[in-house]
């Protein structure tokens, strides 16, 4: 069957309209009622679909050509030129692959801890699964825009329904730092727009601009951007965020959510406006090195498991905006496509880890309903399954090789050090700082006698959290030992995207 | 023989990992049974491929197993270069090991984790086999990774105990230490090569001298320069050079029979290994050079005077690791790396013995590791005894042992340096092996003669049940000292002077000294009838006729010494106060960075001042301007006249 011509439609609407169903079904108070388990049974059904399309979307995937696969293209709203264009290409594909791998690991996980108003919860899950992968595909840059925004409410709602004590605090936070800075992006494009008459993202690509307006357009691409990665400083809310999120919604949040940020540096920024991207590039190597080494040592001293872990996530997505932005500062030769994949490697192996990471923590959450640290301790005594586990996914967000841990951060790494000792030097601590914060919780919660009675009761995983941890495990370490197919994909598309962001737009 | 060296990794990684995930479905026995059979298939093929090499005249091989990732241009693969130098490494690491896994069957015995222990010790294996037979970067730095990974969990294997999480947390942080320094090193290799594989990186090994590069502005480094020093930091964590050295004597917290493959045939080991592979960069960089002589020589000597004041049976064995590993990195920085890889092997084999025979003693003094606590146990444990006497006089370098010739012509090396300069960098390398040598036996015969000769010190109940340990325990044991005793008198000539490496190892001709000496070299009985004439024969003789005279003649000397000079020993019991400076300094200071960090950085001045700063501003000016939302129609009205005045004002006379 060749679908091959809507898959990207298929891929955006399927789950929305997973999601309204669920709505339609909705549920009851008693989470063992038949209609509670068909509302279940259609949210796993739907997201496993989402999945098999999307295989089939890395079957017919061409690695060899960096134009647009499986363009879409239907006008939209004509008075504006505005189009419903959709197309992926090698930077797009692995993440729209992560998007639809890791939505169902959440509907699993979720499957039976949720216990208020549980098809709304998933319908939420399955609709921001399909506003995802429409930001990971869309051409268009209003389209863009809509489902950027569109994005906001689910995980507003995630949050702020199901989230924890502060949730109030941490949604409004959220919302806030998020919206500000793509309501700039918004106005970045409709200058654009002025200047071509269309929202046509190659369009914005190929009109040329001043530097001033290039400067003016980065910056505000980088506020949008930023936030969402996050960079240091504007990184506050996330470990808020994460903190009060439900553990699907800490995982969707760090795993795909943080991605839109980096994925709009190499979609948006850096082709649109190559020069204001090289001009802030030291800025943005900058701002990425601090994220590298501050957020470490303050990584190191959280004490809520959560905060920790976003903590982390900062830290290393600061591999990820490094990476991108190394070009300039690489003369000649071997480099700066290393440091741009090693970026997207990282996205992508980020998403893993850090998605295994708080589903880790979910497992103890749903247990024993502390995410602090000094409540644990000897867990490995009682969850010997969740224990090996825990150490293989903190191995892995210790970047330890044969892990998908350490592929970008190797590629990066060496990519900074071709660029200028220092950023390499300063990369490197990572090594030292993330092997600290990560290995220190592991020994406090993991290792050690039975640290008290609660920890005492602990039973081990079940099989449904088996499986989920136990897929992902498989993942990060297929990754890490066979990183060539996920590279092979991006390769021809990010040394397309270094020619044409190598040539000057003034 | 591609199939062979497949088969030799991956036949203890697929052990490991059916013990591992099956520990329970196959019970104790299986789990012990399919990971000796496995490592004893991979030891016998790494004899066979030694044997293919030492007398069938086989030539080395590279071959690529698959490619990893290739990406802007840089080729990453994982692949194998099997040459003399890799072929020596991997029968050492796979004899050893199927000795300690024989051996762990006894030791463990009674212990929960027996189906995990085995399956760690099969992966520190496997780990140890991708690290040795690497022919890249890339495989190198993961069998690097994976080895920590290893000691991390086998030091934490009985993650109950606090000391255990404690010391291996603090060796992986330490060796992560030293890893920062490796893969910077291995970026620079990227950087002036454009290369991963060391056949290429070494081609352009040249190139890479021939340039500079500015760390800090102004100065120009040798790239080279850089580039070795970079990878011997790593070098430092792994092989617990000083002040890295910090994790290794910690790392006896760990199972016995671990202690046995850390320090002898795996892990310490690789940053020698790796160090001899990297011949044609270090050959090229006499700074490095120096830097990794120095470096060797403090910690040959300055540990060596720590296992002088230990009590516990275990970390006096460490200390003596971690001073034979200086020993073996004086040797590579004196380009004697021949020499450092012959000490390498014969340690590994003494050494694994006295650790072996150390846990001997503690399964039969019932988990005791204190040698005041110990004594005679010569008449109730007549193997044990006379292995480790075997293993006591191959450390100090008796003349005839394993020992004798590998640390004899170690020193020898040392002392023919001279392309070194007669400065400083001379005198402190051959000064410390030299009296390294002392220390050693002192040390060394100090512990034999606590623990097996003199009173009886332990309790009557202990005293009742000492008995010699199983055959799983005394045939490793036997197997070991066989080697220690007697493999130097085979092996010295041709692994030394009938250039065994070939082109392995790669000396600058001026640095030499090996091929100098073996000028002057006749044989092992010449050797051995040379022995006492040299002064390690009489500095050895010296050290353990003191140990002799302090701890079973004169006992009651020790105590009058500690109280006497309390500084020079606290000094040393204290460990030169590495550990509180690394703990209350470092550990303590990033912990302090990290709270004003997040405390100051993040709570005050981003979300107190910007984040919610704006948000009280803007909810203060929304205060303001509520006032004039007064709802009175005359307001708004006053309002839109005064607007438009000014709009009708601006418009009139500025257009």
């Amino acid at each position: 069957m060749d679908f091959s011509q809507n898959i990207l439609s298929i891929l955006i609407w399927l789950p929305i309209a997973g999601g309204l169903l669920l709505l339609a079904i909705g549920d009851d108070n008693d989470v063992q009622s038949s209609r509670s388990m068909t509302m279940r049974i259609v949210a796993l059904g739907m997201s496993a679909l989402t999945f098999i399309v999307s295989i089939a979307l890395y079957k017919w995937f061409d690695n060899g050509t960096s134009a647009m696969q499986f363009v879409e293209r239907v006008s939209w709203i004509p008075a504006l030129d505005v189009y419903y264009y959709l197309g992926i290409d090698g930077i797009s594909a692995p993440l729209i692959l992560l998007t639809t791998f890791i939505t169902p690991l959440v509907v699993i996980a979720g499957w039976d801890s949720i216990k208020v108003r549980p098809a709304q919860y998933f319908a939420a899950f399955l609709i921001l699964e399909g506003l995802m992968i429409g930001v990971f595909a869309a051409l268009d840059g209003l389209l863009f825009y809509v489902f950027w925004e569109a994005m906001l409410v689910p995980m507003f709602l995630i949050i702020g329904v199901w989230g924890g004590a502060r949730r109030i605090y941490a949604t409004l936070k959220f919302f806030l730092y998020t919206f500000l800075g793509s309501v700039l992006m918004l106005v970045a494009f409709i200058y654009l727009y002025g200047l071509t008459g269309s929202f046509d993202l190659f369009e914005f690509m190929n009109v040329p601009l001043g530097m001033t307006a290039q400067r003016l357009i980065f910056i505000a691409f980088l506020l949008a951007f930023a936030v969402k990665v996050p960079m240091w400083p504007v990184h506050t809310w996330l470990p808020d965020a994460h903190v009060e999120a439900p553990t699907g919604g800490s995982v969707i949040l760090a795993a795909i959510m943080l991605k839109m940020g980096g994925y709009g540096f190499v979609r948006l920024s850096l082709p649109i406006v190559p020069d204001g991207s090289a001009y802030f590039a030291g800025l943005i190597i900058a701002l990425s090195l601090i994220a590298i080494v501050y957020i470490g040592f303050v990584a190191l001293m959280q004490k809520d498991m959560k905060k920790l872990i976003a903590y982390s996530s900062i830290a290393h997505m600061g591999f990820v905006t490094l990476g991108f932005f190394l070009l300039w500062s690489i003369s000649s030769g071997t480099g700066a496509g290393l440091g741009a994949t090693g970026g997207m490697v990282q996205m992508v192996s980020h998403g893993l880890i850090s998605g295994a990471m708080f589903l880790c923590v979910g497992v103890l959450y749903d247990r024993m309903h502390s995410r602090q640290i000094a409540d644990y301790g000897g867990v490995a005594n009682t969850m010997p399954k969740f224990a090996a586990f825990m150490v293989l996914f903190s191995m892995a967000n210790a970047g330890l090789p044969g892990t998908s841990g350490f592929v970008g951060e190797f590629m990066v790494i060496i990519a900074s050090f071709k660029a200028n000792f220092w950023y390499a030097f300063l990369a490197a601590t990572t090594l030292v700082l993330g092997a600290a914060y990560t290995l220190w919780m592991v020994k406090r919660v993991i290792y050690g006698e039975v640290a008290n009675d609660k920890v005492a009761d602990l039973e081990d995983l079940n099989q449904r959290e088996f499986f989920v941890l136990a897929v992902l495990a498989f993942a990060v370490l297929l990754i890490g030992l066979w990183p060539a197919p996920l590279v092979d994909m991006m390769n021809v598309t990010i040394e397309h995207l270094m020619q044409q962001i190598g040539q000057s737009k003034l | 023989m591609y199939n062979y060296y497949l088969a030799i990794v991956l036949a203890p990684l697929a052990a490991a990992i059916v013990a591992g995930l099956f520990g329970s479905t196959i019970g104790r026995a299986g789990a012990h049974w399919i990971t000796i059979v496995a490592v004893g298939v991979s030891c016998a093929l790494s004899l066979l491929v030694l044997n293919n090499m030492f007398w069938g005249g086989y030539e080395s091989e590279n071959i690529s197993v698959y490619t990893w990732a290739v990406t802007d241009g840089l080729r990453m693969e994982v692949g194998f270069l099997v040459d003399r130098l890799t072929a020596l490494m991997m029968a050492v690491v796979t004899f050893v090991s199927l000795m300690v896994h024989v051996y762990t069957i006894g030791y463990m015995h009674d212990d929960p984790g027996y189906q995990r222990f085995f399956s760690y010790i099969s992966l520190f294996t496997f780990s140890m086999l991708m690290l040795v037979m690497s022919n890249n970067f890339l495989q190198l730095f993961f069998g690097w990774e994976a080895v920590g990974l290893m000691s991390y969990l086998l030091i934490g294997f009985w993650f109950k105990r606090e000391s255990a999480i404690f010391a291996n947390l603090k060796a992986f942080l330490v060796n992560r230490v030293g890893d920062f320094g490796f893969i910077l090193g291995i970026a620079g290799v990227v950087m002036f090569t454009g290369s991963l594989d060391y056949a290429e990186v070494f081609a352009s090994a040249d190139s890479v001298a021939a340039q500079n590069i500015e760390v800090f502005s102004g100065s120009p480094w040798n790239a080279m320069t850089l580039v070795c020093i970079l990878l011997f930091i790593g070098a430092m964590g792994k092989s617990a050079q000083a002040p890295l050295h910090v994790w290794l004597p910690d790392s006896m917290a760990g199972p016995t029979p671990i202690s046995a493959l850390i320090h002898a045939a795996t892990m310490v080991t690789a940053g020698i290994f790796m160090v001899a592979r990297m011949s044609p960069l270090f050959e090229l960089s006499e700074t490095a050079l120096a830097v990794v002589i120095v470096i060797g020589a403090i910690t040959a000597f300055f540990t060596g005077l720590l296992g002088i004041v230990q009590n516990d049976i275990k970390r006096v064995i460490a200390y003596s690791t971690l001073s034979q590993l200086g020993y073996m990195t004086v040797a590579l920085g004196a380009s004697a790396y021949g020499a450092a890889i012959f000490h390498l092997m014969t340690h590994a084999f003494f050494k694994a013995l006295l650790f072996l025979a150390a846990g001997s003693v503690i399964i039969a003094l019932h988990h005791e590791q204190d040698i005041r606590k110990m004594g005679g146990l010569r008449k109730y444990m007549p193997i044990t005894y006379w292995t480790a006497l075997i293993g006591s006089l191959a450390l100090i370098g008796f003349p005839g042992s394993s020992g004798f010739f590998s640390k004899d012509l170690l020193i020898e090396a040392v002392r023919e340096s001279h392309w070194h300069g007669q400065g400083a960098v001379y005198w402190i390398a051959y000064l410390s092996v030299l009296l390294g040598v002392f220390v050693t036996a002192l040390y060394s015969f100090r512990m034999f003669f606590l623990v097996f000769h003199g009173e009886e010190r332990m309790d009557a109940e202990t005293r009742s049940h000492v008995h010699e340990t199983s055959a799983v325990v005394t045939v490793p044991l036997i197997l070991l000292a066989i080697p220690s005793a007697a493999i130097g008198w085979f092996t010295v000539q041709d692994v030394l002077f009938d250039n065994y490496f070939g082109d392995s190892i790669v000396v600058n001709s001026a640095h030499d000294v090996l091929g100098h000496m073996g000028e002057a070299f006749h044989g092992s009985m010449a050797l051995f009838l040379h022995s006492v004439q040299t002064p390690v024969f009489w500095l050895a003789a010296a050290g353990a006729f003191t140990a002799w005279f302090l701890y079973l003649k004169r006992p009651d000397i020790p105590a009058t010494i500690k109280d006497r000079v309390s500084g020079l020993y606290n000094l040393l019991d204290r460990k030169y106060y590495m550990d509180d400076l690394y703990i209350k300094g470092f550990a303590a200071g990033g912990r302090s960075i990290g709270n004003m960090l997040w405390h100051v950085g993040d709570e005050v001045v981003i979300d107190g001042l910007i984040v919610n700063g704006t948000a009280n501003t803007i909810g203060k000016l929304a205060g303001v301007m509520r006032q004039i939302q007064t709802g009175y129609l005359y307001t708004y009205a006053f309002a839109m006249i005064i607007g438009l005045t000014m709009l009708l004002s601006w418009l009139i006379w500025f257009r």
